[in-house]
């Protein structure tokens, strides 16, 4: 790791303050990872002063010379807001620092939004989801194993405009939808897309004040700019998840396709939730892990759901629909297939969940 | 050498040990003064804010039971205790911690009877080369705590974030089983 200044926010306000006061002196600059440098107020993946809670994926890309900020500012100590889960009959609030392991046993997120719990049961190890946030959790970045290694000259993620070693090079568990000639990188996290099946808005807090945006826009899809991840600002904390309870809410499950049964990421993974009443589908909302560049709602297949009366066939149409864009490379031309299966089994075990009405 | 004040935590009067050794220490990083409880001892020292817990307690305190096997968050040989949580020490940095720390030199008494998750482990062959091993009891211990070792197939689940490349993982299962009423601490 590069040497860095640690110090702990004990507000917000505080912490924002202390990001936006490092951008506006400007004297620190903003190096990208071979150092050529930036514009102060850049994307906030290459800022000198880093936010960390957990520290899972910050901390590990930071040993790794990935990540090279000058600055960390600790928000473990946020208050409240941050911190809580709670329901009400409008739906769902978890704060940014939420644990992972607490919501993925909280009682009435495993009752009523057991795709979420479902998302966070499943990722990680007992010990990382003790220890990362859910915030910090959306916020993770891609397991390719050329953007993690700086002996690998050629990656945009890294350093704008120099390339993509994976196009070329080893790249099985990359992406196969959003995917651009600049990047092939895929989005590894699970919660994402059990939040972006339900429809949850992220809060944002920064200089500029608090804003809220549905989630599913949080993320952006790489092409010509693969290092601009999220449309946060340097400067921006996330606060917290609005997740509404709606009709298919309840009914909804995260169904994780990978090499290892534990303690793996997903090599395909799909977060479905349906509105379904004698058989026919009212509305469904579709997410898809492991594929894409982002967490990928898909609503090519949603639409084709829509009205009609679920089985095998229906769901086979719409996983072909989900996946009709799909771009491979070398390696991975076995995605699009894993994941049309990965779609029609989650969507046919949703629909046979025994569900009280 | 810079100093840099860390909020509630109080400020060390002198330090408890010499300082970071090793061809990585660099004078000119940042240095913070750290106050730990570990094992119920409370240490004060100063270290550069890079350092990790894992790091801090081999490096700075002597306590080497906790091992590095891949210093990335992947195996959990460096699995400890904060605030009775399991978590990876080896992704922790030393200046975050807030909470009591217990490594596995603090299971059992310095001339007292063993863990009954350690003797567990010990009854029941969980263990070859034993670089694993303090990562599992500690993390054992936490999965019985946790409300996971219930069944075997539960414990398995809540076991997989601690690999033993000696490949233990039926006896530590049996171990897990064995100790999994005794546990009062």
């Amino acid at each position: 790791m590069r040497p860095f200044t640690y110090s702990r926010a004990q507000s917000a306000e505080a912490a924002v303050a202390a990001a936006g006061a490092a951008l506006a002196e400007g004297a620190e600059g903003i190096e990208d990872s071979d150092g050529a440098g930036g514009a102060a107020g850049g994307p906030a993946t290459l800022a000198a002063t880093q936010f960390i809670a957990g520290g899972t994926t910050l901390l590990d890309l930071m040993k790794l010379d990935v990540m090279r900020p000058r600055r960390l500012i600790d928000l473990n100590a946020l208050q409240a807001e941050y911190q809580q889960i709670r329901t009400d009959g409008q739906g769902l609030w978890l704060g940014a620092l939420v644990r992972m392991s607490v919501a993925a046993e909280h009682a009435q997120i495993v009752q009523d939004y057991p795709v979420l719990a479902q998302s966070l049961q499943l990722a990680a190890s007992p010990q990382l989801r003790n220890m990362a946030t859910l915030g910090g959790n959306v916020l993770q970045r891609t397991r390719c194993n050329y953007f993690r290694d700086p002996s690998y000259a050629e990656c945009n993620k890294r350093t704008p405009g120099s390339g993509c070693a994976a196009i070329l090079g080893r790249n099985r568990k990359l992406a196969v939808l959003g995917v651009s000639e600049h990047c092939i990188a895929h989005y590894p996290g699970d919660l994402a897309q059990a939040l972006v099946a339900l429809e949850a808005s992220v809060e944002l807090y920064g200089r500029r004040g608090r804003r809220s945006l549905p989630l599913e826009e949080l993320h952006r899809l790489p092409g010509s700019t693969p290092h601009l991840e999220t449309v946060l600002g340097s400067d921006e904390l996330i606060v917290g998840f609005r997740v509404p309870a709606r009709a298919w809410t309840r009914r909804s499950l995260f169904l994780k396709i990978r090499d290892r049964s534990s303690y793996e990421f997903a090599l395909s993974s799909a977060a479905v939730a349906l509105d379904l009443s004698g058989g026919v589908v009212g509305e469904a909302r579709i997410a898809l892990g492991g594929v894409a560049t982002k967490p990928w709602r898909a609503r090519e297949a949603e639409v084709l759901l829509r009205g009609r009366a679920l089985d095998e066939a229906q769901a086979r149409a719409a996983a072909e629909a989900a996946f009709a864009a799909a771009v491979t490379h070398a390696d991975n031309a076995f995605k699009p297939e894993l994941g049309r299966r990965t779609l029609v089994r989650a969507l046919l075990e949703c629909a046979a969940l025994p569900l009280q009405p | 050498m810079r100093r840099h004040r860390l909020g509630n935590v109080p400020r060390m009067d002198a330090p408890a040990d010499p300082g970071p050794r090793g061809a990585a220490a660099d004078s000119s990083a940042p240095t913070l003064a750290l106050s730990l409880i570990v094992n119920g001892r409370r240490a004060h020292l100063t270290a550069d804010a890079r350092v990790t817990l894992l790091d801090l307690l081999r490096e700075r305190l002597g306590l080497t039971g906790t091992k590095k096997g891949c210093d990335q968050g992947q195996c959990g040989a460096c699995t400890v205790l904060i605030g009775g949580r399991r978590v990876l020490s080896c992704l922790t940095l030393a200046a975050a911690v807030r909470e009591e720390v217990t490594t596995i030199e603090g299971l059992a008494g310095s001339d007292g009877p063993l863990h009954p998750m350690q003797q567990a482990f010990i009854d029941q062959d969980a263990f070859q080369c034993g670089y694993c091993t303090p990562g599992q009891i500690l993390s054992a211990i936490a999965c019985v705590r946790e409300g996971h070792a219930h069944s075997d197939e539960s414990i398995r689940e809540w076991m997989s974030g601690n690999l033993c490349r000696c490949a233990a993982y039926p006896q530590i299962v049996a171990a897990i089983r064995q100790a999994r009423g005794q546990l009062s601490r």
